[in-house]
């Protein structure tokens, strides 16, 4: 038998059928939530159909939920289309079926890549599928975890099973180690700004290395969770000591003599040593600085202590073109020092950076300070219902509280500002989200990607600024 | 699923990089629960002048006349010109959903992002690539001649221009099948139906956790 990368373990072991190639590969758990599912459930209605297995089915509403006005309950969501979305979800989940489900303001709702992990829901050597590409967030405990659309979602619920052909594989390896305030997200913004956001385009990308290893669980999410941006349907980390310590005792986690047998089963989930693969590239951990998105790309990115770059030096026309047209949009001249750029608002948020680590992180850097007199808004939005619980119990809350920044209820949020939160025409945003494409954060509304220390430290500062120096004064 | 063998259409070339889903169709227009209606909508940000909003009477809204779309001699248009890693972002089908409703049938580009790409086909569209220089070619002869038009065979794996000239293209040869016989995905696995029992049968023995 020829050495394996964790990408063949993973898919093989799921294949039903296969035919000249395209496969037919069974889905273990499906995560669902309120904006890609209306029309499947509805599908599935139309045909007279049934879930294969409901008891692969978690959901919970997270894209449309207000971060506000909860006392209100349902009356609170301003929006009547965005309020039909949820209880169209409710009413489906009620008719169809499903192992669990964390409606809204349920203490445990929250994004679906978040709740998904800390639940237990998500596990070793699972696949993984739901109708959002950052689904490969769920790739950072050694499954393989795609992003479908609605005709998939249905598709998946009728059959148990998604038609795919094998990506390739990449290995993306990140030697050496990181410096103080350098983070996962860094570290993914790095890597997108080297490879290109269709980089990863046809591949599926393992992530490994020294610095991965050094990763906790929350790092690695975060760092599976861009794949997606760098064009890979998944991302994905081998199983270690640290996945499984994560996994042990959650709510859906296997138990007693049946989670001995899955542990042994977990530590075979890695890359064998001779594995090949398609293509690989290596980053120094030790060169990472902390990343600032300029344009409306995330491979549009430089170090903090970078500036613009200049069109004028691009040779390559199409290229050249992007990067005028996102300083237009983005209200930038070229050669500016991003440590120059002032901001409006602050979001400290997203399936990327909103778990517990993050919001430690974060508070870390603002405990004691107030975020500056040009700064709008400053919001902090907990990933789920569980690390808002937890934040609070860890006085999270208060320190950023104290510092001016808002404290909200749980959900997407201004990641994709389809809730009420939003960025106005013109304004600029610090954020610890994923995508800084035109109008994401609201119409006309200009982000810039960064982590949630980076985030906090702008807050504090009004303007980017290196939180490498900024901590210590 | 309709099926898609030939098509003969106008080309509009859509002349940026990196076209995303929140371009294709911004996020308040996600909402709906429904399949259809998201053409007017397609490309919402570019397209008008002002916000869009669901529910709005879009030939009411100021257009933005500076949009290739919106151009008098792309009306009618089926045929989609881009440039490299469209569709790139979010899953959301409601991006081909907005194409095909807003009257594509096909796509033309140097790349494509994944998902977007397997959406595609499973709205009856055909998202077709070509070399960058290819797509190159087919942008200056569009913008040079009004009415620029090109026949797209399936079943060939051919796009001819009116002047003759061929270009092949790739496609899966299962997609293909699919699309050119409007074959529905769920009704083709269901033929698998035994197979994939007996597969989970065997998946239960050995990792029981997955089943609780
Ligand atoms: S937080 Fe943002 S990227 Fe993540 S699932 Fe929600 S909308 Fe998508």
């Amino acid at each position: 038998m020829s050495a394996k990368t964790l990408y063949d373990k993973l898919f093989d072991s799921h294949v039903v059928t296969e035919e000249n190639g395209t496969a037919l590969i069974y889905i273990d758990r499906h995560l669902v939530h309120e904006v890609t599912s209306p029309q499947a459930f509805e599908g599935l209605r139309l045909a007279g159909r049934k879930p294969w297995r409901k008891d692969s089915i978690v959901a919970t509403a997270d894209h449309n939920t207000p971060t506000n006005g909860w006392e209100k309950g349902l009356d609170g969501i301003a929006d009547p289309i965005s309020r039909i979305q949820i209880e169209t979800l409710d009413s489906n989940i009620k008719e169809f079926g499903a192992k669990a489900y964390f409606p809204f303001m349920d203490k445990g709702q929250g994004i679906v890549h978040v709740m998904g992990p800390e639940q237990g829901a998500t596990l070793p050597g699972m696949t993984v599928v739901c109708g959002d590409s950052h689904t490969s967030t769920h790739g950072a405990f050694g499954a393989l975890a795609h992003g479908i659309g609605t005709s998939e979602v249905e598709h998946v619920m009728a059959t148990q099973c998604l038609v795919q052909k094998k990506s390739k594989s990449m290995l993306v390896r990140v030697d050496g180690k990181l410096g103080g305030g350098v983070t996962a997200k860094d570290v993914a913004l790095a890597i997108i700004g080297k490879i290109g956001t269709a980089g990863g385009t046809g591949y599926a990308i393992e992530f490994g290395g020294s610095v991965i290893r050094a990763f906790s669980m929350e790092g690695r999410m975060t760092l599976c969770n861009m794949a997606i941006e760098a064009g890979a349907r998944a991302g994905m980390v081998a199983v270690d000591d640290a996945t499984i310590n994560y996994v042990k005792g959650r709510p859906y986690a296997p138990k007693a003599e049946q989670w001995d047998a899955a542990v042994s089963y977990w530590r075979t989930l890695v890359s064998d040593d001779d594995a090949q693969f398609d293509a690989t590239v290596v980053l120094n951990g030790d060169d990472i600085q902390p990343q600032v998105t300029w344009g409306t790309s995330p491979e549009m990115v430089v170090g903090i202590n970078g500036v613009v770059p200049d069109p004028a030096k691009e040779e390559d026309a199409t290229k050249k073109g992007s990067m005028e047209r996102a300083l237009q949009y983005m209200g930038l001249e070229a050669n500016t020092p991003m440590s120059a750029i002032n901001i409006d608002k602050v979001f400290i948020g997203s399936c990327t950076n909103s778990r517990i680590e993050d919001l430690r992180a974060a508070a870390n850097v603002a405990k004691g300070k107030k975020i500056a007199t040009n700064v709008k808004l400053a919001l902090v939005v907990p990933g789920s219902g569980l690390v808002k619980a937890q934040a609070e119990a860890e006085g999270l809350d208060q320190v950023f509280k104290d510092a001016g920044f808002e404290w909200r209820e749980p959900g997407c949020s201004m990641c994709l500002a389809m809730n009420a939160d939003r960025l106005e025409p013109g304004e600029r945003c610090a954020s610890t989200s994923n995508r800084n494409f035109e109008g994401r954060q609201g119409l006309g509304g200009r982000t810039h990607l960064v982590s949630p220390e980076m985030a906090a430290a702008a807050a504090i500062a009004g303007h980017f600024v290196d939180v490498r120096t900024f901590a210590t004064k | 699923m309709h099926a898609f063998t030939q098509l003969n259409g106008l080309v509009v070339p859509l002349d940026r990089a990196n076209v995303d889903t929140d371009a294709i169709i911004p996020k308040q227009f996600l909402k709906s629960i429904k399949r259809s209606g998201f053409g007017p909508n397609a490309f919402d940000e570019w397209r008008y002048l002002d916000h869009g909003e669901p529910g709005m009477d879009n030939s009411h809204r100021k257009i933005n006349p500076d949009f290739v779309l919106n151009q008098p001699r792309y009306q009618g248009a089926s045929i989609l010109l881009a440039r490299e890693n469209f569709g790139c972002g979010s899953s959301r089908e409601h991006a081909p959903w907005a194409l095909e409703d807003y009257g594509f049938r096909v796509i033309i580009a140097p790349s494509f992002a994944d998902i977007f790409f397997n959406n595609c086909f499973k709205n009856g569209m055909l998202p077709i690539v070509l070399s960058a220089d290819d797509v190159d070619t087919l942008f200056k002869e569009t913008e040079a001649a009004e009415g620029y038009q090109l026949n797209v065979d399936l079943s060939a794996q051919a796009i001819t221009t009116q002047s003759g000239k061929t270009f092949k293209f790739d496609v899966d040869a299962f997609r293909k099948h699919c699309l050119l016989n409007g074959l529905d995905d769920i009704g083709l696995t269901m033929q698998h139906q035994d197979a994939i029992k007996t597969f989970e049968a065997k998946h239960k023995l050995a990792q029981p956790w997955l089943f609780n």
